[in-house]
């Protein structure tokens, strides 16, 4: 493998790590801040992705809609957390899983009656659609590029928030211990509400990115959501650098062991045992990468809680 | 006297036996119809759902003359799902047909539990290599195609223009490896890469990069259902096209087009089916299918229709759902599908001419599938040698 090819690799796999980043950052906080276990996360992904397609289509201008759909997607957590999560806070874990386990079902069953089964038409502007060089003889899709730009931003943004803010300030409190938050002043109740509002948005946010570049169909938040839970584990609950970091080597593992793993097999065995185990242990490393990680680090590389 | 009663008992209990049989031969043909309606896949189950409402109309809501129910069944693209469901057919609802299965992994999982149930079982699109010869049974019936016949012609037409380097992609499970190998029987150029994708990926973004570095000069992929879309999309805004030709099985058809629009235009593809197919039943299809759903048909809706229609043939002819009556009709050949008389291999799957299709736009500007040229004629699969009943 040549270096321009390792290195166009290893910015698809940061390209997938920003995206999971963003799904991850909502997700580590609404887990290991408001510790509760919401599974239906990757609807909000589906949310984000619909509102935009469908913007595209009304508007018919790919900025526009972009932007339009950022606060609905706010919204649509804002009000999914009035109705129904801050009644769960209180009850055990079990049954929070069941509980937004069903939303998952809910939300691509409305989607479903709403916008049919069939996936939605979604491209890039024509704007969009050129590249880059991003090293001679190495073009680059622009869109990719803006994607990592904004994932970057984002994360930049996020960190901002949580560590130069006061409503970071409260985060972090009740991240590590909630009821003296709560004790202190913290309005507990609303914090959990912008916490739960924001975590959807960001997730939105990554949707929105998605829509053009993948189907934008019913369900297509749940893979999103696997590999978002390893990133969170990985990166320790309730901690937001923890999981930018892990996000960005989750994304490029995962990338890499694709491309490279059956490669490596080729080399060392026969054509066809390696054309069945490569794809098999490439799909397998960010689990093995989570293993490890947790052998050493229980509690994941940077643990919120101390 | 002890003698009378025991033979009174043996009269009355073969009695009843015959009272217990007497309805169920009057009763329905009950045919259960396995698809994906639920997850990423389900659109592919409503078009095919659709269909078979579709022929139910056309015959009137009978099969065969004889009054008919078609029980659905959601296998949720899970192999243990269809085993599950499969079972409750045969047992709870013993019905005279299994039909439908979209993925070679689902049919494999049900192929032995259904045949050797003696219920008939019909495949609307899944044709795995393994049960079309050495482990084929009789009582399986393909109104599809078995797997490496489309990319077989895809292989040939590739040989036939002088491609000299050809890029392979599939998802990794039996269809996959089934369709790389079927396109590999044909097409002795060089093949410059063999690359199984997982199956459901979104994002072949890397997939893409290492292709870039290879430059071949075609690139054969099959990548079904929502699968199709992603790599279509990224294929172009990657810039792909400059570089290597694409061409596909399965992977932009009825299904994927309309999120793919224009952006599909020029891919080429094999296919059994094609809804500008010159043939009275097809146009009828395609026409009504069109004004009750908005939009064309996509493949998996053509055999779906065809699998009802062979049912309604077999009964028909056979005078009852018997399964080896039916059978027996349906192995004599000369079935009226959409893709016009369909006659049968030893092992049962369909012996059908191969097309090369181009996706174009129709006269409203809707992109469509067009038929630019035929690959095989009566082209059998390469496993019926194998296969003894």
């Amino acid at each position: 493998m040549t270096f321009t090819l390792l290195l166009e690799q290893i910015f698809n796999g940061l390209q997938s790590g920003v995206t999971l980043f963003l799904i991850a950052a909502g997700l580590t906080l609404i887990l290991g801040v408001m510790n509760f276990v919401f599974l239906a996360h990757g609807a909000q992904v589906m949310i984000g992705a619909y509102a935009a397609a469908s913007l595209i289509s009304i508007t018919g201008n790919f900025y526009v809609a972009a932007l339009a759909a950022i606060p609905i997607t706010f919204l649509c957590g804002y009000v999914l957390e009035y109705l129904l999560i801050r009644h769960l806070y209180q009850r055990d874990h079990m049954d929070q899983v069941l509980a937004t386990f069903g939303l998952i079902l809910f939300f691509n069953e409305l989607i479903r009656i709403g916008f049919g089964p069939a996936a939605l038409f979604s491209n890039l502007p024509p704007s969009l659609s050129g590249f880059v060089y991003i090293l001679p003889d190495s073009p680059y899709p622009v869109y990719r590029l803006l994607v990592i730009g904004v994932g970057l931003v984002c994360a930049a943004g996020i960190y901002y928030l949580v560590t130069r803010t006061k409503i970071g300030a409260m985060v972090r409190a009740g991240a590590s211990n909630e009821s003296m938050a709560a004790a202190l002043g913290v309005n507990i109740r609303l914090l959990r509400r912008f916490i739960f509002s924001a975590g959807a948005c960001f997730a939105g946010i990554a949707g929105i990115m998605l829509g053009p570049l993948t189907a934008v169909e019913p369900g297509m938040g749940e893979p999103l959501l696997i590999l978002s839970l390893v990133v969170i584990i990985i990166g320790g609950l309730g901690s937001v650098h923890g999981a930018f970091i892990a996000a960005v080597v989750v994304g490029i593992v995962d990338t890499l062991g694709r491309v490279v793993l059956p490669l490596l097999l080729r080399s060392v065995m026969e054509q066809s045992a390696a054309d069945g185990a490569g794809p098999a242990l490439a799909s397998m490393m960010v689990y093995l990468l989570m293993t490890v990680v947790l052998v050493f680090k229980p509690t994941g590389l940077f643990p919120a809680k101390g | 006297m002890k003698r009378i009663v025991v033979a009174i008992l043996a009269i009355a209990a073969v009695a009843s036996g015959a009272v217990f049989l007497l309805p169920a031969q009057n009763n329905k043909v009950k045919v259960g119809y396995m698809t994906t309606l639920s997850g990423g896949a389900g659109i592919i189950g409503k078009q095919m759902q659709n269909a078979v409402n579709l022929a139910m109309e056309h015959t009137n809501g009978k099969l065969g003359g004889k009054d008919a129910e078609v029980i659905f069944v959601d296998d949720q693209r899970k192999p243990d799902v269809a085993k599950q469901l499969a079972n409750r057919l045969i047992k709870s609802d013993k019905v005279d047909v299994i039909a439908g299965v979209i993925w070679s992994n689902l049919l494999m999982a049900i192929h032995k539990p259904v045949t050797r149930s003696d219920t008939l079982l019909i495949s609307s699109n899944a044709g795995p290599s393994p049960i079309a010869g050495e482990g084929c049974h009789k009582n399986f019936v393909s109104m599809s195609w078995q797997n490496d016949q489309t990319p077989e012609g895809m292989g040939k037409y590739l040989q036939d223009s002088g491609v000299k380097s050809v890029y392979l992609m599939a998802p990794n499970y039996q269809a996959g490896k089934d369709m790389l190998s079927g396109f590999k029987r044909h097409y002795t150029g060089d093949i410059v890469g063999e690359v199984y994708t997982k199956l459901g990926q979104a994002d072949f973004q890397a997939e893409l990069s290492a292709l870039r570095a290879v430059k071949p000069a075609a690139t054969f992929v099959f990548q079904p259902g929502g699968m199709g879309i992603n790599f279509v999309k990224q294929w172009n805004q990657a810039g792909m096209n400059d570089l290597s030709k694409l061409f596909t099985v399965f992977t932009v058809d009825g299904v994927s087009l309309p999120a793919l629009k224009d952006t599909a235009l020029g891919v080429i593809a094999t296919q059994t089916w094609s809804p500008d197919l010159d043939n009275a039943m097809n146009q009828k299809f395609v026409a009504d299918y069109q004004a009750k759903h908005g939009g064309y048909p996509s493949f998996y809706a053509a055999q779906a229709y065809d699998t009802m229609m062979a049912i309604d043939y077999a009964i028909g002819k056979a005078g009852s759902a018997d399964t080896e009556a039916m059978r027996a009709v349906l192995a004599d050949g000369g079935i009226p599908t959409t893709r016009g008389e369909l006659q049968m291999n030893t092992n049962q799957f369909p012996i059908q001419n191969v097309y090369l299709r181009e996706v174009v736009l129709d006269s409203d500007g809707v992109a469509t599938t067009k038929v630019i040229d035929t690959v095989f004629e009566d082209h059998g699969d390469a496993y019926a040698k194998d296969c003894k009943f």
